[in-house]
């Protein structure tokens, strides 16, 4: 993986320096709130319902061991005993003080991490297939391009102020498990008839109060041109982009507002200009990033394994686990195993210091030393060989963390919502935890296949709502929560935004209203193939309308 | 009836003005104001805090007092007087119970 060469470091140890001192300042009184929240903020530090919150951003979801026990060693000895994995492939940790914060940011600077560019409107963490470099169909890895990306945009100059957040998601498969359509840019790895590698852009894709789903505005970006041209779009983006309306601040709106084919027309014109100048990038300096992330010496096997089908038939846990929890991997023998962050019942995201632990000793012991996040808030083993399946297995049973559900209707993404989140305006959690108690039983959820359920505490849609399969929004109407159901969303290669279905939901309704809708899907889908997002996609809104409020 | 309630600085705990004009970590231990000039003085003594470095985020929030127990009214304002509801071992609340 990636390793920090000595610019990276110097600037991260710098910057952990500074905040030291801004730190002091503030406790100095020196600074003043309203002086010091913006400096906050860009390292990371927010102010939460309970306590201040650090986002540690983990560049496209890669970790290795000694980077997880760091983290749980942070959950430990600075935090409660736990960190919450968020959407955007970061972790949080929702009780430091502040205090404490230039501490953890120098313990995190010790394995490369640090918490820069996770907030504020410059450009965050890039995002990336959290089966990047082990995925059976993929075309190319897609993190040396994200690392590029992230060496380009660290503390980018012209890029630190802009009109708004921004956000780049990359992937290197056709699946699109990056949701790259719903991202300011999002990048799909391809490549031409000529065997080169390139991109597939899509600019002013996102989600939030006006979600829209990404323009492609190239159908082959070559390799060399990936930061010439990202610039481009971004140096339109931070001259047009509106900053009179934080609402309308997205680049999506600038895409919408513009039209597309004026805005392609101003990128490419500002591409022409810089294409050939020092963002044009080398063939060896692709390569010799690429050699970070070089895969691990695999050696081939046979395709099943004896072991994990004698397993697999003595053991429903284990087959439920197997059926699910498992990605294809490029070299026969091998696979990509999701630790399901979704118990039953439990907290979406959540992992406490122990888990962390263990997590971070199986990577060792039977995964290579690589870890991953998925922006679904699990947890993943990219390069584990199917003959350890079963003994990996026995060690997340002990650890809590065996859960078979992995992209099964309780494997629930939900943003922290009105338990944490001071925008919040209901919760999001208890839902998400009471989908999952309704729906555990593991022969009900193999039966209803997949199906993404996505919950967001308020309009900013960190949970993703618009993109579930069946979406939940939490608001608040008359002081109570209320909750808007979505359908027919997703965040792949076929993106789409789900649509409100009808009226919303209380708290004590909502859960049973889901279980109508999946009672609807089971009822009336062809077979056991058609998961619901393909019956809904035929069936159209009616069937499920009337079975949530009567005949028309 | 309001209360005035803050994040302490340096730890950013919930904290609300107190009837002595000092930040409690209890609701229960809060002043209640009741009146445009009241509510204003003790927003007033809470910005001063503010500007002694002390808290941080101070406001004036909705609550009834019921039985002689303050309720907020806005269930943000709840979870802030409580603590997280998925995570009952944390916050205030586990603080009450270990009390
Ligand atoms: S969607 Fe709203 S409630 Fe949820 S984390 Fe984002 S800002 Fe907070």
């Amino acid at each position: 993986m990636y390793r920090y060469d000595e610019f990276d470091a110097s600037f991260v140890s710098q910057r952990t320096e500074q905040f030291k001192d801004q730190v002091r300042r503030r406790l100095a009184g020196e600074l003043s709130e309203d002086e010091f929240k913006p400096l906050r903020l860009m390292n990371g530090l927010y102010l939460q319902l309970h306590a201040y919150m650090l986002r540690v951003a983990i560049p496209y979801g890669t970790l290795n061991s000694r980077q997880m026990r760091k983290l749980a060693y942070i959950a430990r000895t600075y935090d409660k005993g736990y960190g919450h994995f968020t959407t955007r492939q970061n972790i949080q940790f929702n009780w430091p003080k502040l205090e404490d914060t230039p501490k953890i940011l120098e313990e995190l600077a010790e394995v490369e991490m640090h918490a820069i560019q996770t907030s504020g409107n410059c450009i965050r963490n890039v995002t990336a297939d959290h089966f990047a470099g082990a995925a059976a169909d993929e075309i190319a890895d897609p993190r040396p391009y994200a690392e590029i990306l992230r060496q380009w945009s660290s503390l980018h100059p012209e890029f630190s102020f802009l009109p708004r957040k921004f956000k780049i998601a990359i992937t290197g498969a056709p699946n699109d498990r990056a949701a790259v359509q719903v991202h300011d840019i999002g990048l799909q790895l391809t490549r031409n008839d000529a065997g080169e590698t390139g991109f597939v852009v899509f600019v002013g894709g996102g989600l939030g109060r006006t979600p829209m789903i990404g323009r492609k505005v190239r159908d082959f970006l070559p390799e060399e041109d990936l930061l010439a041209y990202s610039e481009a779009i971004l140096r339109v983006y931070n001259r047009y982009g509106r900053r009179d309306n934080k609402y309308k601040a997205r680049i999506k709106i600038l895409v919408h507002e513009t039209g597309l084919e004026e805005l392609k027309a101003d990128i490419e014109q500002e591409f022409e200009k810089i294409r050939f100048g020092v963002l044009r990038l080398p063939e060896e300096e692709v390569r010799r990033i690429e050699a970070y992330f070089a895969p691990p010496p695999l050696e081939v096997g046979a395709a099943t394994s004896a072991a994990v089908e004698a397993r697999r038939a003595s053991d429903a846990g284990f087959a439920q686990f197997a059926a699910h929890n498992l990605n294809p991997h490029r070299v026969p023998g091998y696979t990509s195993v999701t630790l399901s962050m979704k118990p039953i019942g439990g907290i979406p995201g959540d992992a406490s210091d122990a888990q962390m632990d263990v997590m971070a000793d199986l990577a060792e012991q039977y995964g290579h030393d690589e870890i991953r996040i998925s922006h679904e808030q699990n947890v993943i083993l990219p390069h584990v060989k199917l003959d350890d399946l079963p003994a990996l297995y026995d060690e997340l049973v002990a650890a809590g963390i065996a859960e078979g559900n992995a992209g099964l209707i309780t494997d629930i993404i939900a943003c922290p919502g009105m338990d944490f989140c001071a925008l919040a305006t209901a919760r999001s959690i208890p839902v998400a935890q009471r989908i999952s108690e309704r729906f555990g039983a593991a022969e009900r959820q193999a039966e209803i296949g997949e199906l993404k359920i996505k919950i967001s505490g308020c309009i900013n849609a960190c949970g993703h709502h618009h993109v579930g399969h069946i979406g939940i929004l939490g608001l608040e109407k008359k002081g109570e929560e209320f909750y808007q159901v979505t359908l027919g969303g997703s965040a792949n290669e076929n993106t789409s935004i789900g649509e409100i279905v009808g009226r919303g939901f209380s708290s004590e309704e909502v859960v049973d209203a889901i279980e109508k809708l999946v009672d609807t899907y089971l009822g009336l889908r062809s077979g056991k193939e058609e998961t619901f997002l393909d019956a809904y996609r035929r069936l159209g809104e009616a069937p499920f309308k009337e079975a949530l409020y009567g005949a028309a | 009836m309001k209360v005035v309630t803050a994040n302490r600085l340096l730890s950013g705990e919930v904290v609300w003005l107190g009837e002595n004009g000092r930040w409690v970590e209890r609701i229960t231990l809060a002043g209640v104001f009741d009146g445009k000039e009241a509510v204003a003085e003790a927003l007033a003594l809470g910005l001063a805090s503010k500007d002694r470095q002390e808290v941080v985020d101070v406001y004036e929030m909705d609550v009834t007092v019921e039985d002689g127990v303050i309720v907020p009214v806005r269930l943000r304002e709840k979870i802030r007087a409580t603590g997280p509801t998925t995570h009952r071992d944390l916050g205030k609340q586990a603080q009450a119970v270990s009390a």
